[in-house]
């Protein structure tokens, strides 16, 4: 083992000590790093030699070497990491701010010319590339389209070849949220573990703080540059420039420039047609840009879905997408409100652990058991401060500072024992029914959507609230399984959906129940997006890199719940269709022998054979309405009264999405001489809903 | 053609033209067409017991179009209507088989035959027949030629001047249309018209000349005497005066063919008027002969369940209640449980039935009425 730091790790945060050097250079990383006394040595080593070596490890050093807890496992994931940590800082920023998000992101390849946007790069561009370079997993996904390239084929593109190779990518987004202040923006971008969001039991996207500074300590790592950051706090305020480098081992920022800037700088794009529309001046707001090592692709998993998802789940933002080779979406606006701010809350004394309960006695500024309980913790009177204090043999006046380790064993014990008010649920701001529906509708044509929202349960002591979206028929693909789709406070979660009790869940839910096949141990099977979204103030993720939902059983439960809410209405929806499909073939039967009857009575006598043929289909129209069962302007069927979907404001139908019911099965060749359609395969669609929609329509007789 | 022919054709061609503007009627105001058919079932036949033959009924079923059921019958129906009217209009005749294949094509942009088989559009030509009121002969269709005839009788037959007499071991061959207009009777010195039940006795009476001995007109219909050979029976009967007897086996089967050439059958009960010979007599085997002419017991074959049933449903039709003969005829084969094939007269000598057995039959007056 070379005890030189590898060239490819000449970032600015590079130790001098040789162990660092030494641990940079064992790759792949032990998991967790393996204590120093476990590595082995030719000359055996004594405890004094080896207390030498033996030392704090910093958790940025720690997850330097264990990116793959944060999601950066491979290049592919890298980047959709990267652009996933900011957009979703900048949402979560945006709503505090009560603004209405716009969000562009950009992706550049930056191959070779490192300078452009990453400015005065420090290190060479053509530094070695790591071991890293080929993804090894994704192979499966990559075959797979995104979400909306299997309802809009039109859209799918293939990756060029010469994208294919790029290996570096600069990303940068940008947010019309407050900004930050000067003397912050170091620590949050610099620091992991640095941010509002970990010490407070609220819903929002980010949890932990680590996500953004991890990416940009990724790309350090990977390209040696710097994480710039462009962030203004108002209109009167001058907007500063950062560039940033992340020292490791004290987890701190190392501040390479910071400037104050007259101009927001206006994008850099290439291609002048794939620039995006930004406005003349930005008055607040915050840029960040990361070169990193990485990989486009696009389809499953992709930047790209990660994107159109997000769009799906936040239709109260703007979003405007540039992907590497400069094809761009926009994808609007749906909802113009900001989502309700969600309140903090103080945790619920049942979801607390002894470890957390001790330190947080230790810590606490309230000399009394009793205040303690009831400050510290929500849904905690005096009455219950002085229940669980009884039961663990304390009283209200014990001193916090007193209690001894076995006697908060008792306290944790006695208040699991006691009876406490569930959690407040103010706490949480689902995305709401009515606003999932536009979402859904935005992204997918559909021809029936329903939503549900469920009211908020626990999970130890932690409130949640389940919401569950259904987007049927359509444009979506019939013969494919049914996608999920899985959100957690908003945010996509492309990853791992095996491990997910979401996914677990829909695979539990009876499907043939709600008139869908579904093979064993399988999701449903049809033309069917599954949408389901936990709102919660901490989401049980299997790990940091935010891929999965943990199982909770009372997780797993509602949203099985939710999704036979939807089911149920959805079945509803398919049983009519089917009915309706049916009666279509029946007309079907009558429409295939008009055609010779018509013959028939024209050789017998003299009649206007196209006009006998109309009025014909009009009386087989007549006897099979059903068929022709229309929808008002709402998206409701109409027939008054007695309809449950159509009584239902969480459903809607799009007529106009819907196949015809019997377009399947309708010749149309049977139609008298004059106005032959154009025979051959190519008229065969316009045949279809001619013969399916116009013959019946309008009277082309006389 | 005759004159009167002719009006007949002109008429038939209206009924079509009828029923195909019936349709564009409705289809104009909005109501689903349909074809009224008089139901030729049992349900729907009436004995006249005055005229002594089966008239059909009032009832009818409408065939409508938009009715999931009956849309394809209905189509059929107008195919089969347009067909008969292109052979009005060229004024042609031809087989029921032949039109089966006029109207048989792929229904265009399907998979779907108009007609899959013959079966299907023979029922279909009937239900036109009742529905627009006129006969097959008149829709210029015809059906296989069946069955045989010899005796002492010249007939002309389109045009041809055919000697009964001299027809060899075949016969004369009864085409299915025997209308006035295509067969005429000439000269004849028969007493009687014999119908026998099938070829094979047949040829026994020809190769003895039993036709000439007793001076008769033999005839067969090859089992169920088809429309050709009851219209011709018909007129032998009415037009040259000459009685009817009818010589089958003894079994359901042999009475109910002597039942539809004597009061007409169910299926065409529209057709009785013209067909039906009221006054036939049935010299068929009966299960009393066994003792009357000594018939060994080993030549009788059991009675089988089918059998038994339709005998009791024969015994059951208003045509055979109120006759005691028969009623006892009936009765006694399924008290003996056995039934009688011509052919078991055989064991005797072969020419048992054309020199002792019919002769005395007829001598002693052993029939049926």
């Amino acid at each position: 083992m070379s005890k030189k730091a590898s060239p490819a790790r000449k970032g600015k945060s590079k130790s001098k000590s040789p162990r660092k050097a030494l641990q940079a250079e064992s790759a792949p990383p032990p998991k967790p790093p393996a204590p120093p006394r476990a590595r082995k040595s030719a000359a055996p080593e004594t405890a004094e030699s080896m207390a030498v070596q033996q030392k704090e490890i910093a958790v940025s050093e720690f997850f330097a070497k264990n990116r793959h807890l944060l999601g950066f496992d491979n290049p592919r994931k890298a980047l959709l990491t990267c652009v996933k940590e900011a957009v979703d800082n900048s949402l979560d920023a945006c709503e505090e701010g009560g603004i209405l998000p716009e969000i562009w992101v950009i992706i550049e390849p930056a191959n070779g010319n490192g300078s452009a946007a990453g400015g005065e790069a420090k290190k060479t561009a053509d530094a070695p590339l790591t071991g890293l370079a080929s993804g090894k997993g994704g192979a499966k996904e990559e075959t797979q389209p995104s979400l909306l390239e299997t309802v809009h084929p039109e859209i799918a593109q293939s990756v060029s070849t010469s994208l294919a190779n790029v290996t570096r990518f600069r990303v940068t987004v940008r947010d019309n949220g407050p900004g930050i202040v000067k003397a912050q923006i170091p620590n949050i971008f610099g620091r992991l573990l640095y941010g509002s969001k970990f010490h407070r039991l609220r819903m929002s996207r980010g949890q932990q703080g680590i996500g953004i500074s991890a990416a940009g300590m990724y790309g350090l790592l990977t390209t040696g540059q710097s994480v710039e950051i462009i962030s203004r706090t108002g209109r009167k305020k001058p907007a500063h420039r950062f560039e940033l480098q992340m020292d490791t081992r004290k987890n701190r920022a190392e501040i390479i420039k910071d400037q104050e800037l007259a101009n927001w700088p206006r994008f850099t794009v290439s291609d002048a047609d794939a620039a995006p529309a930004e406005p003349e001046e930005v008055e607040h707001g915050t840029e960040v840009r990361i070169v990193l090592e990485a990989r486009f692709q696009r389809g499953r998993a992709s930047v790209d879905e990660y994107m159109e998802q997000t769009a799906i789940a936040n239709p109260h933002a703007e979003i405007h997408y540039i992907a590497p080779d400069g094809a761009r979406r926009d994808f609007p606006r749906e909802v113009n409100e900001v989502p309700a701010s969600p309140a903090a809350i103080k945790p619920h004394p049942y979801g607390v652990e002894l470890g957390v309960l001790i330190r947080m006695l230790k810590e606490t500024k309230h000399k009394h058991l009793g205040g303690f309980l009831q400050k510290e913790f929500s849904r905690v009177s005096l009455k219950v401060a002085q229940e669980i204090c009884a039961k663990a043999g304390l009283t209200t006046l014990t001193w916090c500072s007193q209690v001894v380790r076995d006697q908060a064993d008792r306290l944790h014990a006695a208040i699991q024992g006691t009876k406490i008010m569930a959690p407040p649920t103010n706490c949480l701001v689902p995305i709401g029914p009515q606003q999932i529906l536009k979402g859904l509708l935005k992204e997918i044509k559909a021809e029936f959507c329903c939503a549900a929202t469920r009211d908020p349960a626990v999970y130890r002591g932690n409130p949640f609230q389940i919401e569950v979206g259904l987007a049927y028929g359509g444009q979506l693909p019939a013969d494919d399984s049914a996608r999920v789709i899985r959100f957690a406070n908003r945010v996509p979660l492309l990853y791992q959906p095996s491990a997910c009790a979401i996914t677990k869940s829909v695979v539990d839910v009876g499907w043939r129940n709600y008139a869908l096949s579904q093979p064993r141990n399988s999701g449903p099977e049809g033309p069917l997006v599954i949408f389901v979204h936990m709102a919660s103030v901490w989401v049980p993720f299997t790990s940091e890199s935010k891929e999965a939902v943990a199982g909770y059983d009372e997780i797993a439960r509602e949203i099985k719940l939710a999704l036979q809410e939807c089911g149920r209405k959805l079945s509803l929806y398919i049983r009519r269709r089917q009915h309706a499909a049916r009666e279509g073939q029946r007309r079907h039967v009558f429409e295939r022998y008009i055609g010779e009857v018509v013959n028939a009575c024209g050789k017998m006598i003299r009649v206007n054979r196209k006009q006998l043929y109309a009025e014909l289909q009009a009386v087989a129209k007549r006897r099979t309405a059903k068929a022709d069962e229309r929808f008002d302007e709402n998206g409701n069927p109409i027939r008054p009264g007695r309809d449950e979907l159509a009584a239902d404001a969480n459903v809607v139908v799009i007529e106009s999405n819907a196949p015809e019911a019997d377009a399947d099965a309708v010749v149309p060749a049977a139609v008298p001489d004059a106005d032959k359609p154009k025979a051959g395969r190519k008229g065969a669609a316009a045949k279809k809903s001619r013969a399916a929609r116009g013959l019946f329509d309008e009277n082309e007789g006389q | 053609m005759a004159k009167q022919t002719r009006k007949r054709h002109a008429a038939t061609g209206k009924k079509l033209q009828g029923l195909a503007q019936s349709v564009v009627k409705a289809a104009h105001a909005k109501r689903d067409p349909g074809i009224v058919i008089p139901t030729r079932a049992l349900s729907n036949s009436v004995y006249d017991a005055k005229r002594k033959i089966i008239t059909m009924g009032k009832g009818s079923q409408t065939r409508t179009f938009f009715n999931l059921g009956m849309a394809r019958k209905f189509m059929q129906t107008m195919l089969i209507a347009s067909g008969c009217k292109e052979l009005n209009d060229q004024g042609k005749t031809t087989s029921i088989r032949d039109l089966f294949y006029h109207c048989k094509h792929t229904i265009e942009g399907t998979r779907e035959n108009t007609f899959d088989e013959q079966s299907e559009s023979d029922p279909i030509i009937e239900d036109l027949e009742v529905a627009i009121g006129s006969l097959r002969e008149e829709l210029g269709l015809f059906a296989e030629n069946k069955g045989s005839m010899v005796g002492p009788m010249t007939i002309v037959d389109a045009g041809d001047t055919i000697d009964l007499r001299r027809m060899g071991s075949g016969g004369w061959s009864v085409p299915s249309i025997v209308e006035s207009d295509v067969i005429q009777f000439r000269k004849h010195e028969a007493r009687y018209v014999l119908l026998i039940e099938k070829a094979a006795i047949w040829k026994r009476f020809n190769e003895d000349r039993f036709w000439d001995k007793h001076k008769c007109v033999i005839l067969h219909g090859g089992g169920q005497p088809p429309r050709g050979v009851r219209r011709l029976l018909f007129r032998l009967h009415n037009e040259l005066k000459l009685p009817v007897y009818v010589l089958t086996d003894n079994d359901p089967w042999g009475y109910y063919i002597y039942s539809v050439v004597k009061q007409g059958s169910i299926n065409l009960a529209f057709e009785s008027e013209r067909m039906a010979v009221p006054r036939a007599r049935f010299v068929g085997m009966s299960s009393f002969d066994v003792g009357r002419f000594d018939i060994d017991s080993s030549v009788t074959i059991a009675l089988k369940d089918e059998d038994r049933n339709r005998a009791r449903e024969i015994l059951k039709y208003p045509w055979f209640a109120d006759k005691r003969e028969w009623k006892r005829e009936i009765e006694q084969m399924l008290k003996t449980g056995v039934k009688l094939e011509l052919e078991a007269l055989s064991s005797k000598d072969f020419s048992f039935i054309t020199q002792t057995y019919l002769p005395r039959k007829l001598k002693d007056k052993q029939w049926l009425d």
